[in-house]
């Protein structure tokens, strides 16, 4: 099963600055950890949502809206993506995260499972609109 | 956390940490069964402690601590009970190292160092030639997969008993020889890596071939014998034949999604649904694909199999495969891994490139083939040539042989339909 590892935006990540070298060295040091475990499938931190834009749909209508976002909480500032054997495998991979924006420094990490789209699932009827993920419930434990 | 919750959680760091553990006992007392043993009780103390205590804040540290000390604590005993042999006048000469009074103190130095080294010189010692390759498998999955008997039965439709002893006589045989603890040195490496290799693409296989398997263990070993792969990539980067193998199971593994309909039953790699194969899977096999022929692997079985597979990852329509490069690459595949198996697969590519003329040619060259005789997919292949050519009678009656011949319902039954398809018998 698979499990992202979402870091959430502050202020910092927002202004685009650069994390100090001992919080890179550390995070480095983390997904090496993972990767030899064999459990890391992707990661990557995102630029500043100032360089982003949005879509809104209303009303029938898409309408686009260039960032910087306000409610920065809410935004993200980059993900790790694993494939591991449980759930209680995934909290414990994400207990050792670093502190991600250094020892000290208030952060969030959010935790989410995938929709289980090949996670060697046995022979379960694959739903058609499993795309949208509107009705796919979430596979095995 | 509750009691049960905190289970989980020991759990879950043993199945993360459990393979280094061994692989550290291992370093110190030389001896894998012994060092399994000394893993479990650390384990047990862990199931005893940590419950009460609280999870330590580095629990892979403290396991490690916790097993070198046993492993040290037996060495002293062994070393004590060998001094006592010697006053007895025993010939000790063949254990002169353990009366030398810091040995065992020189050697906790000597294994601070990496313990990478010691996982790799696990798998390989797991994955030892003098085993059968059953045993393999089990002691790997055990070992370096963390499996319990258990689950390893479950997956392979085997009584635990059986795997158990399995494990215990592989264990026994390594202790016996004195298999050295130790990653093969350079004359030898080619072959024991071959065998590492063998073993997890087996596990791989014996998960994805088992469409008709119901028991959810058999999709695990997929995955498992994936991680493995991931793991053995980042002990040995530059041995382009793990890349190649890893880069063949992402490939392969990114279409389990297509690979069934909604009924379970097995759908043809051409037929499949490619909107449901897995990018990300793709993208990694690709990628670990494209860093083993970077360092000049292209040429190697694992590597030539991956390319296979990703010709087909990369059409993103069946139509749009480039049948001409798959014949390119079957062609060097007969030359460094040739077997009738790859043949019959170079006859379907031929007749997909060149026409169903020629890849009938290579395939009736192969009839007389005794590997062949109860292997279905050749008629089967047969069949299909024919009825491309408009020979339908012969083509039913290859349909239906292959038919007769498969052990697997679902493709009895997908062979049948394709007996029924080319007509009525006159």
């Amino acid at each position: 099963m698979r499990f992202m590892m979402i870091v959430r935006a502050t202020p910092d990540t927002e202004a685009g600055a650069m994390p100090e070298a001992s919080l890179i060295a550390a995070m480095t040091s983390y997904h090496e950890e993972l990767a030899k475990a064999g459990v890391l499938l992707d990661a990557t931190g995102l630029q500043p949502s100032a360089k982003g834009w949005r879509i809104h749909y209303r009303n029938g209508q898409r309408h686009i809206v260039d960032g910087p976002f306000a409610e920065t909480k809410e935004l993200i500032a980059g993900y790790t993506l694993i494939q591991v054997r449980s759930r209680e495998e995934a909290m414990e991979w994400a207990r050792r995260f670093p502190a991600p924006m250094g020892e000290g420094t208030d952060a969030i990490l959010e935790v989410r499972q995938l929709y289980e789209s090949c996670d060697f699932e046995p022979d379960q009827p694959a739903e058609r609109s499993r795309k949208t993920q509107a009705s796919h419930t979430s596979a095995r434990a | 956390m509750s009691r049960e919750a905190t289970h989980r959680a020991i759990e879950a760091v043993w199945r993360i940490e459990s393979a280094k553990v061994i692989a550290h006992a291992a370093r110190l007392v030389r001896d894998v069964g012994l060092a399994e043993e000394l893993a479990q009780d650390t384990l047990v103390t862990a199931l005893e402690r940590w419950p009460v205590d609280g999870l330590p804040d580095n629990p892979g540290a403290w396991l490690m601590a916790a097993v070198k000390n046993r492993a040290l604590d037996r060495l002293r005993q062994d070393a004590l009970h060998a001094r006592k042999h010697e006053e007895l006048g025993a010939d000790m000469d063949a254990l002169q190292s353990h009366v030398v009074p810091d040995f065992v103190d020189a050697l906790a130095e000597a294994s601070e160092d990496d313990i990478g080294d010691d996982l790799l010189r696990l798998v390989f010692t797991a994955c030892h030639p003098l085993l059968s390759t059953d045993a393999r498998v089990a002691l790997t999955l055990r070992l370096i997969g963390g499996l319990t008997t258990d689950e390893i039965a479950r997956a392979f439709l085997t009584p635990e008993k059986t795997i158990a002893q399995r494990i215990v006589r592989a264990k026994r045989t390594l202790s016996e020889a004195r298999v050295p603890f130790e990653v093969p040195r350079a004359a030898e490496l080619p072959a024991r890596l071959a065998s590492v290799l063998e073993v997890l693409y087996l596990v791989f296989n014996e998960g994805y071939s088992a469409t008709a398997g119901d028991d959810w263990m058999r999709p695990t070993l997929c995955a498992e014998a994936l991680r493995m792969g991931r793991v053995v990539v980042g002990l040995m980067p530059n041995e382009s034949e793990v890349l190649g193998l890893v880069a063949l199971m992402e490939i392969q593994a990114s279409r389990t999604q297509a690979r069934t309909d909604a009924a379970g039953r097995p759908v043809l790699l051409m037929d499949q649904d490619r909107s449901r194969w897995d990018p990300l899977l793709i993208r990694r096999g690709l990628a670990a694909l494209e860093r083993a022929e970077a360092l000049g692997g292209a040429r190697g079985p694992y590597a030539l199999q991956a390319a296979l597979a990703a010709c087909h990852a990369r059409a993103r329509r069946a139509e749009e495969t480039d049948w001409a490069q798959i014949v390119a690459l079957y062609d060097a595949l007969a030359v460094v891994a040739p077997s009738p198996v790859v043949e019959i697969n170079r006859a379907v590519a031929v007749g997909m490139a060149f026409g169903p003329e020629a890849g009938l040619e290579i395939v009736d060259a192969l009839a007389a083939e005794p590997a062949l005789a109860s292997y279905h997919w050749l008629p089967s292949v047969r069949g299909d040539l024919l009825a491309k050519l408009g020979r339908l009678d012969e083509a039913r009656a290859e349909f239906e042989r292959a038919a007769a011949m498969t052990r697997n319902a679902r493709e009895r039954e997908l062979l049948t339909a394709r007996a029924h398809a080319v007509g009525a018998p006159p």
